[in-house]
Order: structure tokens, then sequence, then C-alpha cells
């Protein structure tokens, strides 16, 4: 695209009076030269998707690891049940969160946003968001569109995959997107969605990609609750006028710098963290012999 | 990367390298052969072969080679899938030296009898590269409109072809040439910005000393299904 900044994105809302998510949408309409109908329906297809996926969790299953699976439905039962710390809005928020990850494990259809392991942030958040306010497909899609905007200028100047920066890079880029995305349905402007970004993504700098037997499962199921519940105070935050003292483009390089610092063994080859467990090594050791 | 590179691909779970980078890589190996598949001997390397059972890589390229796209809910069935369809596989590990940890091998044979062994890896983001055809090198991603000729080693057949495209106004946008040895088997890969017609393909396939021509355009192939 041709934003490598996120306050290159804001001067463009601001010189010419366009809210974020337009401008997001002409460099795409511009970028793969495609008409405005063309470009918000593929969008559109990715809501769907999305929604899609958040229907279709079977809380049954199990992945063929056996390492994850019913945790959506476990969470969905505590929440039904009244008695949350958290409220009833974001226990919805985490149980669709755990249901989208798992549901991913298992080899279902998901939307990667930016990634597979990080498919659950955005549509917990946005399917509840819908819910909850009763926000019209039209503006959820244009909320996407701002989500995005961000998540490429990530991926122009750091990254947004665990081999190359850690699970901050998967998951707190997704955070970095909603909270963005829930910002702008929340009325929110340019530079307020630019810093619900950044302090979503400094909360989670530094978080590593240590997968158990590699395998897209633990921890990234639960990661996906995190990344969702963080994307939601930082959307407050931003929306209540608190600002992050670090520009958001310098708490992107940030991220970059703290990625290129991560040891290998922290960076999805399932050799440190949470991986190098001794729980996690006894079961991969059992796997081996199976 | 464009936008729909972060939010999407739409696929099934639960890695874009290691699942719906294993099931483009099938189905471009299907396109590849041209013909529905009956035998594949498939071996896999590095993370392929470390977790590939657990991300699904196996059932991914099986469902590939069946003719699925990424986003086709029937990937987990895909051996079931296969064993109805009468396409027979095997799975093994494949020694390559200095490959991408995320490749494998195909060996494939068609209804007709036709073989094609390919050597392809997955780049992360469900984006792949075929590198190998026949054991030759290729090195292409096949995302734009690819032309791949195998022909003897011997002056004239890359003056044919560019020749041709001048012709038909087809702008080429990347061309490699790759030989196994001098005056033996060699093969040209042109990335064409423009899709090729039908009979500037049958019209190279009769020179002489064009062993083989394969054209592959990802654009077209996707609307069609082979299940």
């Amino acid at each position: 695209m041709s934003y490598n900044s996120l306050e290159e994105i804001v001067r463009e809302c601001q010189e010419k009076d366009l809210p974020f998510d337009e401008v997001i949408l002409l460099d795409d309409m511009n970028e793969r030269n495609v008409s405005r109908e063309e470009s918000i329906e593929t969008m559109r297809g990715m809501w769907e998707a999305m929604k899609g996926a958040e229907r279709n969790y079977d809380g049954s299953l199990q992945s063929r690891s056996g390492l994850v699976g019913g945790a959506g439905k476990t969470m969905r039962a505590y929440v039904e049940s009244g008695n949350t710390l958290c409220g009833p809005f974001v226990g919805k928020v985490m149980a669709s969160a755990l249901a989208m990850g798992e549901s991913n494990a298992c080899m279902k259809r998901i939307v990667a946003a930016p990634t597979a392991g990080a498919c659950g942030v955005l549509p917990a958040v946005l399917v509840n968001y819908q819910k909850e306010k009763g926000t019209a497909d039209e503006q959820i899609v244009r909320a996407l569109y701002t989500a995005a905007g961000i998540g490429q200028v990530v991926a122009a100047r750091a990254y947004i995959a665990g081999a190359s920066g850690g699970c901050q890079a998967e998951i707190g880029t997704a955070s970095a997107m909603a909270a963005g995305a829930l910002t702008a349905l929340g009325g929110g402007t340019p530079p307020q969605i630019t810093h619900a970004a950044a302090m979503a993504l400094k909360n989670l700098l530094g978080l590593v990609c240590d997968p158990v037997g590699g395998l897209v499962e633990v921890p990234c199921v639960k990661r996906n609750v995190i990344g969702s519940v963080n994307a939601l105070s930082a959307a407050d935050m931003a929306l209540a006028g608190i600002i992050s003292r670090i520009p958001p483009d310098q708490v992107i390089d940030a991220m970059r710098e703290v990625g290129d610092q991560m040891h290998p063994s922290l960076r999805e080859t399932g050799q440190g963290g949470l991986a190098n467990t001794p729980a996690a090594r006894e079961w991969c050791a059992a796997q081996e012999e199976e | 990367m464009n936008l729909f590179d972060i939010l999407g691909p739409v696929m099934v779970g639960p890695s874009s390298s290691h699942t719906a980078g294993a099931v483009r890589i099938g189905w471009m190996t299907q396109k590849l052969l041209g013909e529905q598949p009956v035998e594949a001997k498939i071996l896999m390397y590095g993370s392929f072969a470390a977790t590939g059972k657990g991300h699904g890589t196996d059932r991914g390229l099986v469902a590939g080679l069946l003719g699925m796209r990424p986003d086709d809910e029937r990937i987990p069935d895909s051996f079931e899938i296969a064993r109805k369809m009468g396409l027979s596989y095997s799975f093994g590990i494949a020694n390559l030296t200095s490959a991408h940890p995320n490749s494998v091998v195909l060996e494939v044979k068609g209804k007709s009898g036709r073989t094609l062994e390919v050597q392809a890896c997955s780049l992360g983001g469900g984006r792949i590269m075929i590198n190998r055809l026949d054991g030759l090198d290729v090195n292409c991603s096949c995302e734009i409109p690819t032309l791949i000729v195998h022909n003897l080693d011997q002056p004239g057949h890359v003056a044919e072809v560019t020749s041709m495209l001048a012709h038909k106004s087809v702008n080429i946008a990347n061309m490699s040439l790759y030989r196994d040895k001098r005056g033996g088997s060699a093969v040209m890969v042109v990335e064409m910005d423009q899709p090729l017609p039908k009979e500037s393909l049958e019209w190279l396939e009769h020179l002489e000393g064009i062993v083989k021509v394969t054209y592959i355009n990802v654009t077209e192939g996707e609307e069609d299904d082979v299940l």
C-alpha cells in the first residue's frame, strides 16, 4: 500500500477531511485496480466468513492432537450463569475468541486476520459488538478497512508472523487492528484510532511465540482471548481521551526492535518458553512414542 | 502485501503456511499435471515433516490434489474423499539439501498415465513457490499466467516462444532458463502479464524439439473444480 506510517494516514484524513476507513478503501482501489464496489464486496465476503466461522463453532470437537477443544463452550455456559467478573459482554467476547481459536485448531473455516493463529481477535470483538449495539453490517465492513489499514502499516514497518517477531507480531497486531476498528465504531477520530492501536500493541510488546509441539493450539487459542480483551480496553482508553505517550508509529518500530532481539527459540520454533516446559516436553515425547 | 493479505485469506485452519499453503501446492500440482491424479507419493521435508500431521499438512496436500481450494470445508475429510475418487496416496520423508523448511516433493501419476514430479515450498500467508518440475529448477510462484516449456537444449526454442508471445502482444514479466546439461533437457519458465490463447499452446506443442508445454493461469483455474 502507499502508506508506511499511521501518521501519513492521519494526515491524509485531516487534509482531505476523510474518515480513516475511506483513506484505506481508496488506497485499495488504487493498489489493486478495482472499483469501490468490488473492494467493498471482497471485504463484505471477509465479514460474512467471520460471522460464519463464529456460528459454525462446534464445542464437541477436539483438535487432532487432543490439546484443545471445548473451552469456548465451557466459557459460554459460565457467562450464561451470570457470575462472571468481567460482565456478560466481555464474557461473550472471551467465549467467542476461544471458540474461534479452537475452530482454527480443528480445521474449520476461518479468516486469517492477520494470521490463522490470531484469527479469533477481530471476529470476537466485532461479532459481539454488533450483537450488543445492533450495528449495521455496512458499518462493521467499514471498520474492517480501519483494521486492515493498521495491519498493513504494522506489516510494512515490522511484521505479522510469529516466526519473524514472536506472538506480539500476531496477537499484538490483531489486537491493535481490533482496537482501531472498535475506536472507529465508537466514533473516534483518526488520531484516536491510531492511539488505540498503539496502546493495544504496547500492552503485548515482548510476547513470545512458543507453541507446544509447534502446533497452533497451546497457548495460541487463549492468547486470542487476551488480544480481544486488550483491544476492548485500549479502545475504551482512546475513546475516553487517553493517548499513547509514545507516538503510534514509534510503538510499531519498537515491536520490530523487540522482535529482532527475540531469541529464535521464542519465534515459532516450538523450542523455548511454554514449549520447553516439562509438561510440554512430556507431551511431545508421548506423541513420538505413538 | 495487499489489503486482503492482511485481512484474509478465508481458509481452513490451523496454519496459513502449513495448511492453506499445502492445499495450494496440491492444487497447483494437479493443475500442472493437467488431469486428475490417481497415484501420489508425498514426501515431506523440514517443518512440514516435523509438524505436518498436527497442522493437517498431509490432508491439505491430498485435498489440493483432489482440486480443493484452501477454504474448502472438506479438507479434513480429504483422505476419505481420495479413496472414493480413486486417488491412492502414500507419505514419506524427503531427503533434500538446502531447501526451504516448509518443502514437499510430490510424485504424481494421472489417469492417462502421465507422470509429474513437483518440489514446492510454502512461504507463509498461504503463498507458495514451485521449486522443481521433473528434476529441473523452475522457482515460480504461478501467481500470474505462467508458461513452462520443456525442450531439448538446442538453439532457437527461446526465440520461437518469445516471437510467438510478441505476435500475440503478450508481455513477459519474468523469464528463466534452466537445463540439466549442455545439449540435454531444458526448461523455460515464462511469467506473463496477459493470458495466452489456447491455439498458441497447441502450436508450440507441435514444434520439433519441444517436449512438453504446460500453461497455468490461476485466475482462470480458480473457478473450476475437479470434484
